[in-house]
C-alpha cells in the first residue's frame, strides 16, 4: 500500500518560488491501478517522481507498506527503486544496446550474473511480444514497440509497483491502446500495482480502478473513475470529462440549462421522449455523448428548456422522480 | 626568397630527403601524437566526467570549492600558448623521462597541453546526452558510479569518439611546434630544412604529408563514430 501523506513540493525559482504540490493527501491500494489526471503543469510528474524519490518532497511523506521512503539511506533507496519501477513517455532506451541488453539493464545494476539474466530479458520478451528483436536496436522499432521494451525492463527486477509517466502520451490511438492493454495484463497477471500519470482521460477509462484529478498542485477530486467520470464534482473534473459541455456553457445560450447524467442501467431508455409524452415537455437537446468507462456505459446531457413558464421546473422535478438518473440546474450567466 | 626553391636541383634534393628521412619522420609524428593523446585521454577522461557529474544538480554534486579549482586548471592551462607551455614544462618533462629534448621528452608538454583539451571536449560530449536517460537510471536504483560507466559513457561513445579525433589533429598540429625543443618528425624536418636551410621544397613535402595525416586520422574517426553508432538504422 502506497501511502502519500500531506505532501507538498516548492521549486525554487529565479523569479520567486512556485508551489508545486500542495498538501497531497492519497492512499494506493495493493493491486490498483490508479490514475492521476490532469492538465499540463498540474504537478503530476512531480507527483509520480515523489513516490520514488527522484523528487525529494519540501514536505509530507510518503509510506510504501508502512516504511518512511523519504527516510531510507541511498543504498536502501535504490533497492526500493528496483520493487518501483517506472516507464516514461519518451520510453528512454538506451540507444547504443540491443533490446534484450536494455532489459538486462536493472539486473546488471542488481548485480545479477549475466547468462541469469538474459534468461529473465527473454522471458520477459516474449511478455511483451517482441521474442524476435532481442538483438535489434533500440532505433529500429517503432514507438509502441520500444514501450514494450521499457515495459519489458521495468519488470525485470520484480518489481511491485509501475510508475507510468505519461506512458502513452506520445502513441497513436491504436499503439496506446495496445499498450494498455499490456499494462492491464500485467495487472493482472503478477498482481503490480500500477499508478498511471496522464493527461488523456480515455488512458484512465480504460484500465483505471481509481483516479485522483490534479489541479494546480491539489488533488480536487479522488474516487472510483466510474463515480467520478460519470458525475466530476469539481470544475476541472467537469473540464476533463467534457470539455465541449464547457465550451457550449460559455457561448452565451439563452435558455435554463438542465444537466442530466445517467448509466448503463437508463443509457437503453427514451428517456427525453417519455418525458415528452408524459409531461408534455419538449426539451431542446443541446448536447449529449455516451462513452464507456471500464465495461459501462454512461451518457451525459445538456438540455435547454425556455425561461418563460415552469417546464424547467417540472422536467428536474419528473428526472429526479425516475431515480436512475442524475439532474441539475446549470447556472448560466445571462 | 623563393628564388632557388624550385630548379630541378632542388627537387631532386627534396625527393632524396622525402626518401631517407621522411619514413622514420612520419613515424616519430604518428608515435608521439597517439601516445600523447592517449595520455591525455587517459587524465582528460576522468576530469571531464567529474566536470558533468560533480556540478550542482550533478549525479554526484562535488564541493563547490573542487569544482572551480578544477575549472581553473582547466582554463589556465588551455590559456597558456603551446610553445611557451613546451618550455614551462621542461623541469617536468626532467621529472618524468630525464632529460628536455628529444622526441620522448616532447610528449610531456603535449599531454599537458592536451588533457585540458580533452576533459572539455568529455564534458561537452556528456553533455549532449539526454538527461531523462541518466533519470531512467536512477529511478532502476543505479548508484552514480554505475550511471557513469553504463550509462554516460557507452550511450557517448560516438560523440566521444568524434571528439577524441578533433582532439588527435590537434595534437598533431603541436607536435610540429615541437621540433622547436627537438622533438623527432614532420616538424622537424619542417623546420630544420625549410627554416634554418631555406629547403622550401623539403618543408612543403613535410607538409603536404602532414595534411595528408590529419586527413587519415579524420577519416578514421568518422568512420568508427558512425559505424559504433545504433541511432543510425
Amino acid at each position: 500500500m502506497i501511502e502519500i501523506k500531506h505532501l507538498s513540493k516548492t521549486f525554487a525559482g529565479a523569479d520567486g518560488s512556485v508551489e508545486a504540490l500542495k498538501d497531497i493527501n492519497l492512499t494506493i491500494n495493493d493491486g490498483d491501478i490508479f490514475g492521476i489526471i490532469g492538465m499540463s503543469g498540474a504537478g503530476k510528474s512531480t507527483l509520480v517522481r515523489c513516490i520514488n524519490m527522484l523528487e525529494r518532497p519540501t514536505s509530507g511523506t510518503v509510506l510504501i507498506d508502512g516504511v518512511d521512503i523519504g527516510a531510507l539511506p541511498a543504498d536502501k533507496l535504490r533497492e526500493l527503486r528496483r520493487r518501483t519501477t517506472m516507464i516514461f513517455q519518451s520510453f528512454n532506451l538506451l540507444m547504443q544496446r540491443t533490446c534484450l541488453a536494455n532489459i538486462c539493464f536493472p539486473l546488471e545494476l542488481a548485480g545479477v550474473k549475466k547468462a541469469e539474466a538474459k534468461k529473465r530479458a527473454l522471458e520477459l520478451l516474449e511478455i511483451v511480444g517482441l521474442s524476435d528483436k532481442a538483438n535489434a536496436y533500440p532505433a529500429q522499432l517503432s514507438g509502441g514497440q520500444q514501450q514494450r521494451i521499457a515495459i519489458a525492463r521495468a519488470l525485470a527486477t520484480d518489481p511491485e509497483v509501475l510508475l507510468c509517466d505519461e506512458a502513452t502520451s506520445a502513441l497513436d490511438p491504436k499503439t496506446t491502446r495496445s499498450i494498455l492493454e499490456l499494462i492491464k495484463q500485467i495487472n493482472e497477471r503478477l498482481g503490480i500495482t500500477v499508478i498511471i500519470i496522464t493527461h488523456q482521460m480515455n488512458v484512465i477509462e480504460d484500465i483505471c480502478s481509481r483516479v485522483a484529478i490534479l489541479e494546480h498542485g491539489v488533488v480536487v477530486e479522488e474516487g472510483d473513475v466510474s463515480k467520478v467520470f460519470s458525475n466530476p464534482a469539481s470544475d476541472a473534473g467537469k473540464n476533463i470529462v467534457s470539455p465541449e459541455e464547457r465550451a457550449l456553457l460559455e457561448s452565451g445560450l439563452t435558455e435554463r440549462v438542465i444537466r442530466l447524467v445517467f448509466d448503463g442501467t437508463a443509457a437503453g431508455e427514451p428517456i427525453i421522449a417519455k418525458m415528452a409524452v408524459d409531461e408534455g415537455i419538449s426539451a431542446n437537446i443541446l448536447y449529449a455523448s455516451t462513452r464507456f468507462i471500464g465495461d459501462q456505459v454512461f451518457g451525459r446531457m445538456l438540455l435547454g428548456l425556455p425561461r418563460e413558464g415552469d417546464d424547467a421546473d417540472r422536467a428536474i422535478e419528473y428526472l429526479r422522480r425516475r431515480g436512475d438518473v442524475f439532474a441539475e440546474e446549470v447556472e448560466i450567466d445571462v | 626568397m623563393f628564388d632557388n626553391a624550385f630548379t630541378s636541383e632542388a627537387f631532386s634534393e627534396a625527393v632524396d630527403i622525402l626518401i631517407n628521412d621522411m619514413p622514420f619522420a612520419l613515424w616519430e609524428t604518428t608515435y608521439v601524437t597517439v601516445l600523447a593523446t592517449l595520455f591525455a585521454v587517459i587524465i582528460g577522461l576522468p576530469l571531464g566526467v567529474l566536470l558533468v557529474v560533480g556540478e550542482k544538480g550533478g549525479i554526484l554534486p562535488l564541493p563547490k570549492w573542487l569544482m572551480s579549482t578544477l575549472n581553473v586548471i582547466i582554463n589556465l592551462l588551455r590559456s597558456i600558448p603551446f610553445l611557451i607551455l613546451m618550455i614551462m614544462a621542461f623541469p617536468l618533462a626532467r621529472l618524468i623521462v630525464g632529460t628536455t629534448v628529444g622526441t620522448t621528452a616532447s610528449i610531456v608538454p603535449l599531454v599537458i597541453a592536451a588533457f585540458p583539451f580533452v576533459a572539455r571536449l568529455v564534458e561537452s560530449s556528456l553533455r549532449e546526452l539526454n538527461p531523462n536517460i541518466v533519470e531512467m537510471a536512477q529511478s532502476m536504483g543505479a548508484s552514480p558510479f554505475q550511471i557513469i560507466v553504463k550509462v554516460m559513457i557507452p550511450e557517448s561513445v560516438p560523440s566521444l569518439i568524434s571528439n577524441f579525433t578533433i582532439a588527435i589533429t590537434t595534437v598533431l598540429g603541436y607536435t610540429a611546434m615541437s621540433g622547436i625543443i627537438g622533438g623527432g618528425g614532420l616538424g622537424k624536418i619542417a623546420i630544420n630544412y625549410g627554416y634554418y636551410r631555406y629547403k622550401y621544397l623539403v618543408m612543403l613535402f613535410a607538409v603536404i604529408i602532414l595534411i595528408i595525416l590529419v586527413q587519415v586520422f579524420q577519416s578514421i574517426g568518422t568512420r568508427a563514430a558512425t559505424r559504433c553508432d545504433k541511432r543510425i538504422k
